[in-house]
């Protein structure tokens, strides 16, 4: 039972999708997360304790490879496929209770900006940390991220930004939420984005990666 | 064809059969957190530090970007153009999504500048040709438009035409439309240097014009990026790039020694006086 877990922890941090998927090379033929994920739940692992203690753990592992350059964005996303693979199976017992989500996290790239690989990661980080995830992609305006609000009270809401030009979108964003709901987290990032540039727009908090985003949310989980 | 930029006195030609000619990307905020700090302190000294670095290393135009939330670009833009053209006989490139910053900015500099950037929304459209016909000056059209990137050459072209199209009826000369056919990063889509490729050489065979591109953006979240950018831009320049904007610190070795194979440097003197010139700065 634990092996299917290790099997699964592993088969993720080494971006192993499913069973067909070529990649990575030494892996070939073998099981991925989808197959792995599918045995633990025939086997009776919970759903709640497959995401923590094979999925959870994978993904913080990923993130800390990336940080320290040992695997960079191409496996970082294969991670993520591999990861998403065993969530398909996983999130059906969402609706029962079965799998509790740590909640619910609102992220996009904001009006005018159209870079996307870093709130992507960010976003991959975020769902692997045990968080459902709503994207609202590039370009994305205030009125987009208020009405997903509406529909998904108390999230967290993530921005992303990487021009300096489009910062300033930023700062329109955090105060138009503000503006309508005054109590909600919001986090910013981007490679422009500074810790005094987030107090200046007062924003929550500053990530300057995803692992940090993960740890942020962390802190508000339960709360 | 040929575009014709110029500073006080100088002159470059971009010129789709010549060599290529590097625009230096570094004063840019985005990767230059310093660069802010001192401007808005008053002081000019590290923006010309950096100008004097890459025209000693290559660059024969300077993009000039001092965008940051909370400076005034429409005062700091011009500030720094002047202050660049002070001291440097070299045509600039105004990079601003601010049109009031851009024109100011014009009144400021001397000669021909390009401005950065044009692209197929209607209201870049509007908001930018008049300023480039008023000025005389070049103008980098970005292939996007109102629905954003797509991620098909063909259709890439398509809103180069259009610019085109557009440019020439608001009065501005065919020749000082270049174009920028959007480089990505090839770690998130392993297809996405193939598209631009692909595009330039779309464009260089309808259109015949400049084209540019952020060489350095397609590198972005792999290791060995320096290997990686010159791979791409030797390939884009084989297929029509003239003007990538570009650290020239990096990437002007691999662009001379392009030029030289693909028979654009006679008798190999460019390529050898730079690695004379390097050695003499040692």
């Amino acid at each position: 039972m634990e092996d299917l877990l290790e099997m699964l922890h592993n088969a993720v941090e080494l971006g192993k999708v499913d069973r067909k998927s070529p990649y990575p090379p030494q892996l070939r033929d073998h099981d991925g997360a989808y197959e792995i994920t599918a045995m633990a739940l025939d086997a009776g692992l919970g759903p709640q304790q497959i995401l923590e203690e094979a999925l959870i753990p994978a993904m913080a592992k990923v993130g800390k490879k990336f940080s320290d350059r040992q695997i960079f964005v191409p496996q970082m996303l294969l991670s993520a496929k591999a990861m998403g693979a065993s969530m398909v199976l996983l999130k059906p017992f969402f609706a029962s209770g079965a799998l509790r989500s740590n909640g619910t996290f609102i992220i996009g790239t904001v009006r005018g900006d159209l870079h996307d690989i870093g709130k992507n990661l960010v976003s991959m980080m975020v769902e692997g940390g045990g968080w459902q995830v709503v994207d609202l992609g590039v370009d994305a305006g205030s009125d987009r991220f208020i009405e997903t609000l509406e529909n998904h009270p108390g999230a967290v809401i993530g921005l992303s930004a990487l021009l300096t030009t489009t910062m300033e979108n930023m700062k329109q964003t955090v105060e138009d939420i503000r503006a309508v709901s005054p109590s909600t987290r919001i986090l910013i990032g981007g490679a422009p984005v500074t810790q005094d540039f987030c107090d200046r727009i007062g924003a929550d908090f500053y990530s300057p990666n995803g692992q940090e985003a993960v740890n942020y949310l962390k802190t508000l989980a339960g709360n | 064809m040929k575009t014709v930029l110029s500073g006080s006195y100088a002159e470059v030609i971009i010129d789709t059969e010549g060599p290529v000619r590097i625009i230096g990307e570094s004063i840019n905020p985005t990767r230059r957190k310093k660069l802010i700090s001192t401007l808005q302190a008053g002081s000019f000294d590290y923006v010309l530090q950096l100008a004097a670095s890459q025209i000693a290393s290559g660059a024969e135009i300077l993009d000039v970007n001092v965008g940051y939330p909370g400076v005034d670009d429409v005062k700091l833009l011009p500030e720094t153009v002047m202050a660049l053209q002070d001291k440097f006989d070299i045509p600039l490139c105004l990079d601003s999504p601010n049109p009031r910053a851009i024109e100011a900015a014009l009144r400021a500099a001397k000669g021909k500048c390009i401005i950065n950037s044009v692209n197929g929304e209607e209201r870049s459209l509007r908001a930018i040709l008049p300023i480039a016909r008023e000025f005389g000056s070049a103008v980098i059209a970005l292939v996007m438009d109102d629905e954003g990137i797509t991620h098909d050459p063909e259709k890439r072209l398509a809103i180069a035409e259009k610019i085109v199209g557009r440019a020439i009826k608001e009065g501005i000369r065919e020749e000082d439309v270049i174009i920028d056919p959007l480089a990505m990063a090839v770690s998130a889509d392993q297809d996405a240097c193939l598209v631009t490729l692909k595009t330039i050489s779309l464009v260089r065979q309808k259109l015949g014009l400049n084209i540019t591109m952020g060489a350095s953006n397609i590198s972005f979240g792999l290791p060995n990026r320096e290997a990686l950018n010159a791979a791409f831009t030797t390939l884009a320049i084989y297929n029509g790039l003239t003007c990538p904007i570009a650290n020239p610190e990096h990437i002007t070795t691999s662009l001379l020694a392009t030029d030289l194979v693909l028979g654009r440097d006679p008798w190999a003197i460019r390529f050898v006086e730079y690695y004379q010139n390097t050695l003499k700065s040692l």
